[in-house]
């Protein structure tokens, strides 16, 4: 049985679709048999990121209506054996997607899929309710800003209350903060939040930081997850983020300045 | 948090303004989040009872729920008008309704003691 896993923050802008892109790549990169779903109704974007727009013919909505089956709307990625994108759709809005439909999607992709990992939209809304609900892990996406870190308490307050696992008294929904569009700079010259402040408000574990970078934009802007930008260090860090995931001890990088080299680094934080 | 962040005298930083106030805002929407749903209802009936006898002023009340370690007090907050307003309020059919609630109150009470 695939496990499912939904990337989501409550607010919009701060690089949930990135980090989907990226994560459900990097899964698929360490041999499991991922697929990403979006669920932003209306406002599809992951095909995008992913760089699969024009090979999207039918789509999740349609899986769910029936006018198509599930094999017909899952594109395999050209890049990455293993890797699936189930777009949206474009068109519809997010009543089409029903608790039904959904679980009986997300269940014959567990059949199958090793990873199931649910793009959430932004909002505490009907795309986000149904992409959260009936996950077994979350990735809390926040930026180190005070609208963000409010937005994903308050999504962390959905997941502990209206999931199906909160629903039915079972184990909780697992919880992991990516801290992304960290500037290191900023947190130096007391601008931002520290990885700190936000871990101490929101009381989550922490799966990685990524960095503020320019490859985030170049890779949207081609298509390509970051994770594949392999020299870069949001690329890096998204990598090393999957593995911590699986459960591997990797060290948090990119959390000071990088100009200072080694030797500051060594002596500044290493949690 | 680097050792050179030590001998720096600390600016009032935004970054720790920021914490600070999300904190605060935090703390206070988590104690709604965790508060029970019937919060809002509660303060609804309280309301409308003492509506019955008290011409109140509905902006002027506050229901808050503080949960400690041990127990949680529910305070209710009721700014009652002077005197003359009060008796105005209270409509003359409302006495009927009193008594037998005010039975049903105190044999609740006994009840509970045995």
């Amino acid at each position: 049985m695939g496990k499912i896993i939904v990337m989501t923050s409550g607010k919009g802008g701060v690089g949930k679709t990135t980090s989907s892109a990226a994560f459900a790549t990097g899964l698929a990169l360490r041999g499991f048999k991922t697929v990403v779903i979006d669920f932003d109704v209306g406002l599809r974007n992951l095909d995008l990121v992913m760089g699969c727009e024009r090979r999207v013919v039918f789509d999740f909505v349609n899986v769910i209506n029936g006018e198509a089956k599930l094999n017909q709307a899952l594109i395999k990625d050209k890049r990455i054996e293993n890797l699936y994108i189930l777009p949206t759709s474009q068109t519809r809005d997010k009543d089409a997607l029903t608790k039904e439909g959904v679980e009986r999607i997300l269940n014959e992709l567990a059949q199958e899929f090793d990873y199931i990992l649910c793009d959430s939209p932004a909002g505490i809304e009907r795309g986000a309710l149904m992409s959260l609900y009936f996950a077994d892990h979350a990735i809390i996406v926040t930026n180190p800003e005070v609208s963000s870190v409010r937005d994903s308490d308050r999504i962390l307050g959905v997941l502990n209350s209206r999931s199906r696992r909160a629903e039915q008294g079972l184990e909780p929904v697992t919880q992991q903060l990516l801290l992304t569009r960290y500037d290191p700079d900023r947190v130096e010259r007391g601008e931002m939040l520290k990885v700190d402040d936000v871990l101490e408000i929101l009381a989550i574990p922490l799966l990685g930081v990524i960095p503020e970078s320019q490859a985030v934009l170049r890779a949207s802007n081609v298509g390509m997850p970051v994770i594949l930008d392999e020299a870069s260090n949001a690329g890096q860090a998204y990598t090393d983020a999957v593995a911590r995931f699986l459960g591997e001890d990797v060290e948090h990088r990119f959390m000071s300045p990088q100009k200072k080299g080694l030797f500051s680094r060594l002596l500044g934080r290493s949690a | 948090m680097s050792i050179f962040n030590f001998f720096r005298p600390a600016p009032r930083a935004t970054a720790v303004q920021a914490k600070e106030r999300l904190q605060i805002v935090m703390a206070h929407e988590r104690a709604g989040r965790s508060g029970p749903d019937y919060l809002p209802m509660l303060q609804q009936e309280l309301l409308s009872v003492i509506a019955k006898y008290v011409d109140i002023d509905q902006n002027k009340v506050e229901v808050k729920l503080d949960r400690g370690g041990d127990f949680s007090t529910l305070e209710v907050n009721i700014e009652l008008p002077s005197r003359e307003n009060g008796k105005a309020g209270a409509k003359p059919g409302d006495a009927d309704d009193d008594l037998p609630a005010s039975k049903a109150l105190t044999n609740g009470g006994i009840k509970k003691r045995g």
